[in-house]
């Protein structure tokens, strides 16, 4: 197996906010060239995910789908595809240049993720909102049946939390002690029809998810590369404890464009042109567009 | 004609309790979800024998079945156990996204499925459920007819990688099928072999299929009787293979005749061979509280009404 701890991992803070530029770039350039696609969620999450790919997690890109001896990542809010496929292509899971067939006819880079089209690094068709905890749950247990002890991380909208599964879930994750689990909500207090507070109030999650039995760890700082990274190793040292563990990321919705952030109009809109050149030029450092 | 004996009245779900029981030994990987219906679901033998691969929910079945979608990454066959009700239409999008879509290897096991739930009434009685799971792509539905074919059927489904919806009942019905039988996905059974007129049926309905062989006999009119267990993938090829020879068909199922098996071999005929067909399902209704008999009757679904439906159907060939 060829994991990335020795191997990819990057090595210096540097070098990963290297790839959070690229990443953006790879985000804004994709949802321009089809005219949709969700930008703003996805540039808030960027440093979240490139930290998990680039500097947590130890995964194969070589792809199995069963994931043995492997942490695993699912992404429950499936619109913000867009810097998922980025990351796993700058992983290595499949060519760079595949991400120019993003929701384009015959595309293994569906809308939302799916395993249908034989996408490596996806597990699991996310987009329909609500799911990806339980799932992440499942597949949580079934590593400890297998003796497996990596870690199962997901990812989930502070907005999806307005699905009742996700409280199922969150019931069920601490009744039987699934430790080996570790929920990130992103916290950016926006929705498709306008703040999280004005379509339906989440209250204080912290106090909700602590209720449930949860260990919470804040990241106040959901866009600094230092402090996600602190965050989730946090996290992970809480693991193990026979509490589940959430993270309640805050971000900026379209973080690193300055005319998309904090606001809920770059949800699930394109740019333009002018837009797009720059929003490129707020984010110069390149590792080489696809 | 052939005869078939009733070795004694036994529910079916208590079949997919033995099945399930078998596979706990057999296969490792075979884990259980139950959403608080264990006893109902006969899960009890599998959950007190392998603690550490049953794993019980609550009252919580979009959450279960996710849950189950994410166990088969790592290798294992989850089975999931709860009424037919809500192992589908409450949780149609779970199963939609998370299993069918993403191809995952669950088996969604529905007990209580149909009018023969009985005194609990419509709220539980789902009478949409084969029609429901035969539109998703990728998915197998199987409708087995007694304890035996339960228990064949669900250790059969252990073996066959994808998505399956297993369903299967509450009251004790005649067990007639052979035990230790081997269950083939797919493939049709004929029971009894006829010149006349042709009757498929599946589920509860395959015993009053014979029984209304057996009336038809004796007015000397010879009925082919084919189970058909498999809804999705259909054995299109024995169903033409019969009606080539009979010219006509009845189908028999305890669900509504919109979306059920009679629409798919209605579809099936309508592409290959055109053939009178009448329907013996529930019509498009809700059902009710009452014992099963009395609900199989009300709504015509018994061997009276399918050899009226067959001497009907004969008389519109050409």
């Amino acid at each position: 197996m060829r994991l990335l701890t020795n191997f990819y991992k990057m090595a210096d803070i540097q070098q990963l906010k290297g790839l959070v530029s690229q990443v953006r770039r790879d985000i804004v350039r994709q949802v321009h060239a089809v005219n949709s696609g969700h930008p703003g969620g996805s540039l808030g999450c960027t440093e979240f995910i490139v930290a998990l790919y680039n500097e947590i997690m130890e995964h194969d890109p070589s792809f199995n789908m069963d994931g043995k001896n492997e942490d695993l990542f699912f992404l429950s809010n499936g619109h913000i595809s867009p810097v998922f496929y980025s990351v796993l292509a700058r992983a290595g899971y499949f060519p760079v240049e595949e991400l120019n067939t993003f929701r384009k006819l015959n595309s293994r880079l569906q809308g939302h993720p799916t395993t249908h089209e034989g996408l490596p690094g996806v597990r699991i068709a996310s987009g329909s909102l609500g799911q990806g905890m339980s799932v992440g749950i499942g597949a949580a247990l079934t590593k400890k049946v297998n003796g497996d002890d990596k870690t199962i991380f997901t990812l989930h909208g502070d907005g999806e939390l307005q699905e009742g599964q996700n409280w199922e879930a969150i019931m069920y994750a601490s009744a039987n002690h699934v430790d080996n689990l570790i929920a990130t909500i992103d916290v950016n207090g926006q929705q498709i029809d306008g703040s999280t507070d004005t379509v339906l109030a989440l209250g204080d999650l912290r106090k909700k998810f602590e209720a449930f039995g949860w260990e919470v760890v804040t990241v106040a700082k959901g866009n600094d590369m230092e402090s996600v990274i602190s965050g989730i190793k946090e996290a992970i040292s809480l693991s193990r404890k026979r509490k589940p563990i959430c993270i309640l990321l805050h971000t900026v919705m379209g973080h690193g464009v300055d005319f998309m952030m904090g606001s809920h109009e770059w949800h699930g809109i394109a740019p333009n042109d002018e837009q797009l050149a720059e929003a490129l030029k707020q984010n110069p450092e390149t590792l080489g567009d696809y | 004609m052939k005869t078939y004996t009733n070795t004694g009245n036994k529910d079916t779900r208590s079949g997919f309790g033995a099945g399930l029981a078998q596979l706990g030994k057999s296969n490792e990987n075979v884990v259980a979800l139950c959403a608080d219906l264990t006893g109902s679901l006969k899960m009890n033998a599998f959950a007190d024998a392998h603690p550490d691969r049953f794993f019980q929910v609550g009252i919580a079945e979009a959450n279960m079945m996710s849950i189950a979608a994410g166990m088969t990454i790592g290798g294992k066959i989850p089975f999931t156990g709860t009424f037919a009700n809500f192992s589908t239409g409450r949780v149609y999008d779970q199963i939609r996204q998370s299993i069918a879509y993403s191809d995952k290897n669950v088996k969604i096991c529905a007990s209580h499925s149909g009018l023969t739930l009985g005194e609990d009434g419509a709220t539980h009685q789902i009478l949409e459920d084969i029609g429901l799971m035969k539109m998703l792509p990728g998915m197998t539905v199987i409708n087995t007819c007694d304890y035996n074919q339960t228990k064949a059927a669900t250790l059969a489904i252990a073996d066959y990688h994808g998505p399956v919806y297993l369903r299967f009942g509450r009251p004790k019905v005649a067990n007639f099928t052979p035990d230790n039988d081997v269950f083939e996905i797919g493939k049709a059974v004929q029971l009894q072999e006829g010149t006349d007129v042709t009757i498929v049926a599946t589920g509860h309905l395959v015993w009053e299929a014979l029984e209304a062989a057996k009336e038809l006999n004796e007015k000397g009119i010879s009925a082919e009787v084919i189970n058909i267990h498999t809804i999705k993938p259909l054995d299109e090829e024995a169903i033409i293979k019969s009606v080539k020879k009979t010219g006509c068909i009845v189908t028999a199922e305890e669900h509504n005749y919109l979306g059920g098996l009679g629409e798919s071999v209605a579809r099936t005929l309508a592409q290959h061979i055109p053939t009178p067909q009448e329907f013996v399902a529930t019509q498009d209704t809700f059902g009710e509280s009452g014992t099963p008999a009395q609900l199989l009757e009300k709504y015509g679904l018994n061997a009276e009404n399918i050899a009226a439906k067959a001497e009907k159907v004969i008389k519109r060939k050409k």
